[in-house]
């Protein structure tokens, strides 16, 4: 990586990091989002996110990215998803248990219906 | 924090209530609750569901099972069948077709206003980028505002925008960031330091975690802005340790800034260089007070000195330094970005922008919030934070850690920004809020703050080492039942001339909890050393658990969890507690699904043996 000296090539990073970011996504129909600070992994964030990548995986669903980000400020309901699918505004889950990732991943993904009971926000967060 | 264990799916269509849905719907949370489930299994009613003839319906997840034609006793049986022992009720089973039920969220369901009212600048980024990826980071404007700053403005102009935006530290102090960069930029030195003082030491706060883990890139970026405004070469993250995801970020962001070039010589082609290190706290809060912050970076003893002179005359290896809170850093580069007035638009005149605060304590949504300044109380804790969660009356407020006062329930009304809570006696303080209710005891918070402060208390000075100690010891003699008026007296005396003769801001705020609970709550002191009654019922010198033998039927679940076999009993007797084997440990109260055990103050004696 050669070292940035202008507004030109940083716009350039800029403009290239949106494109990935939309040709992760538009390779793929979505994506998820599992917040990853320290509450959330106290809450167990790290088995949510195995049991969401295993899941898709068993069900042989390989459009659909999945990321970390940091926390989504919901403390209490840890762990916390977002789930973008194309076309669509993005949904934050809580309580989002291994158990709970894998009706989300079946509702949500392979059947596009939102799981009303565990959703905490519709819309972009901020 | 419990996790949602199941999820009971109620139709809430037309059809399903008027065959008595309603009733069944609080038949299944009235037996929850008695069985003290209700915070782990959630209701919720969903439109219409389809099969009308059969129902009330409802569906139980995880196990996806459907029952049908339910009643109030349906319900009932399928709580303490299905969700307490796991064992599916046959008699209720759906038996139409699955697949044509339709499962539809409630119509015209309102979005939590947790989020809605929330306006996020200091925590723009986080929870929504990998913190891990500086692409993202740029991708949403990330370093931007370096390059305006570097290109396009002076140090100067640099430090009007900041000073133009009237951003007060966000540490607690709120000092105006702007003044404090111009005084420092003023001094004559060839060497100045920027420091952030990521050391968050107040017990129940975490914005700034939230922040390093979270967006890294921001304070990276902002203390390269603060380095070209002051005139510093090198600056300085001292974190705590106990941070440790905080500090891998961090450093990765570090590294991934220099690869770019932002960080190192030369940046973006101008004739600024700098570089940023991370320097590990060791455990004590102490060194979030920034004399300590720089006598502990310079490898001595984290103890304060005496201010004259300040940090931007006389700092870091006695060179001119200036010491932000990460939560004040992450605010510059969007000011930069965007401009003062911007900012302005957020929050009052005296207190522009936004301040996040960790809600914790007995309210529901804890977690972090970032509200424009001048947002009253109430909003904050009923609107945002949802209240109590067992719908009890909130008693008071804890702001600031243990340098903070507590704000009693009549003050919510109070907007919340710098001076109006300095009016109440209270500090914003680093952004805590520990919520308080009735089963709080004033002088329990109060000794637990002053725990901490004696525990961190550094010792260099004596009313804060000897006179912290002394106002612990009365503290806990009043709990213990042994406290007298004049411990009163002597407590608020104390207070007094700890606050204005210590070293440092730790022994000077020490003495705000038991001023400010005094304050409000003298009759709670004078309950305990009066009257030998807890109004809380917390403590336990002032406390008896009895049992109420009109409720109890004589379970004995209670005398089995009893750790000094104090509850005596036959089976199906009313059984009782031996008061002076009780320990108070609480055990009781919680296994008993009859509500028959209670506390009560003052202190009973057991009536027979």
């Amino acid at each position: 990586m050669s070292k940035v000296k202008s507004l030109e090539e940083l716009m350039k990073i800029k403009e290239q990091a949106l494109q990935n970011i939309k040709m992760r996504e538009s390779g793929k129909r979505g994506k998820i989002v599992v917040a990853m600070g320290t509450c959330g992994i106290a809450a167990g964030a790290k088995d949510t996110l195995k049991a969401i990548v295993e899941y898709m995986n068993e069900l042989k669903i390989d459009d659909i990215a999945v990321v970390q980000s940091g926390c989504m400020g919901l403390c209490e309901v840890e762990p916390t998803i977002e789930v973008s699918l194309e076309g669509q505004e993005p949904v934050i889950y809580g309580h989002v248990t291994p158990e709970n990732a894998k009706r989300i991943v079946q509702t949500h993904i392979v059947e596009g219906k939102v799981v009303s009971d565990l959703v905490v926000k519709r819309g972009e967060v901020g | 924090m419990a996790l949602t264990t199941n999820t009971i799916l109620i139709c809430a269509g037309g059809g399903c209530i008027s065959a008595g849905e309603e009733s069944v719907k609080q038949a299944f949370e009235r037996k929850l609750k008695e069985y003290g489930l209700d915070s782990v299994v959630s209701v919720v009613e969903t439109g219409c569901m389809g099969a009308c003839s059969l129902g009330p319906l409802a569906i139980i997840y995880p196990d996806a099972v459907y029952y049908q034609k339910l009643t109030p006793k349906a319900a009932e049986k399928i709580v303490e069948e299905h969700i307490l022992k796991g064992r599916i009720v046959p008699e209720f089973l759906f038996e139409g077709a699955k697949e044509k039920l339709t499962i539809k969220e409630k119509p015209a369901q309102e979005e939590i206003p947790f989020f809605a009212r929330q306006v996020k600048i200091a925590l723009r980024n986080v929870g929504v980028i990998d913190p891990l990826s500086i692409d993202e980071y740029i991708a949403r404007d990330g370093y931007f505002a370096l390059h305006k700053a570097l290109t396009t403005m002076t140090p100067e102009e640099v430090i009007k925008e900041i000073k133009d935006s009237g951003l007060r530290g966000r540490g607690g102090a709120g000092f105006p960031t702007g003044l404090k960069w111009e005084l420092a930029r003023q001094q004559k030195s060839d060497i100045k330091y920027m420091i952030c003082n990521a050391d968050e030491g107040d017990p129940g706060a975490f914005m700034d975690r939230s922040v390093l883990e979270g967006d890294p890139h921001s304070i990276v970026e902002a203390m390269t802005i603060a380095g070209y405004a002051i005139g510093a070469q090198k600056g300085f993250v001292y974190v705590r340790a106990e941070y440790p995801l905080a500090i891998e970020r961090l450093q990765k962001a570090i590294e991934t800034a220099h690869e770019y070039g932002f960080l190192g010589e030369n940046i973006l082609g101008t004739d600024f260089s700098f570089d940023i290190e991370i320097r590990i706290g060791a455990g004590a809060f102490v060194c979030g007070e920034e004399t300590a912050l720089m006598h502990s970076i310079e490898g001595k003893r984290g103890q304060p000195r005496v201010k004259p002179p300040f940090p931007v005359q006389k700092g870091l290896w006695s060179k001119p330094s200036v010491i932000n809170n990460v939560e004040t850093l992450s605010l510059v580069p969007p000011i930069i970005l965007r401009g003062a007035s911007w900012f302005r638009q957020y929050g009052t005149e005296k207190s522009p922008g936004t301040k996040v605060f960790a809600l914790a304590g007995k309210i529901k949504n804890t977690g972090l919030v970032e509200v424009p300044m001048g947002i009253t109380l109430r909003e904050l804790l009923y609107e945002i934070g949802g209240g109590h969660p067992q719908g009890k009356q909130i008693k008071a407020v804890q702001t600031g850690g243990p340098s903070g006062g507590v704000i009693p329930a009549e003050y919510f009304d109070t907007p919340v920004d710098y001076e109006s809570l300095g009016k109440l006696g209270a500090i914003m303080g680093s952004g805590g809020m520990i919520v308080l209710d009735e089963d709080d005891c004033m002088v329990d918070v109060a000794k637990f703050f002053l725990e901490f402060t004696v525990d961190e208390s550094c010792g260099k000075c004596t009313p804060c080492r000897e006179g912290t100690k002394v106002m612990y010891d009365l503290l806990d003699k009043i709990t213990k039942g042994e406290g007298t008026m004049e411990d009163i007296q002597k407590l608020e005396e104390l207070a007094q001339v700890i606050k204005d003769s210590s070293l440092c801001g730790l022994g000077q705020t020490a003495p705000n909890p038991v001023l400010s609970t005094l304050k409000y709550y003298r009759h709670e002191y004078e309950a305990h050393v009066k009257d030998n009654i807890c109004p809380a019922k917390k403590c336990k010198a002032f406390i008896s658990y009895v049992i109420n033998p009109e409720k109890c039927v004589g379970c004995t679940a209670c005398a089995r969890v009893c750790p000094t076999n104090a509850i005596h009993g036959e089976v199906r007797k009313v059984h009782e507690i031996d008061q002076d084997a009780c320990v108070r440990c609480g055990s009781c109260i919680e296994v008993c699904r009859f509500g028959a055990i209670s506390k009560v103050t003052p202190v009973v004696e057991t009536v027979s043996k």
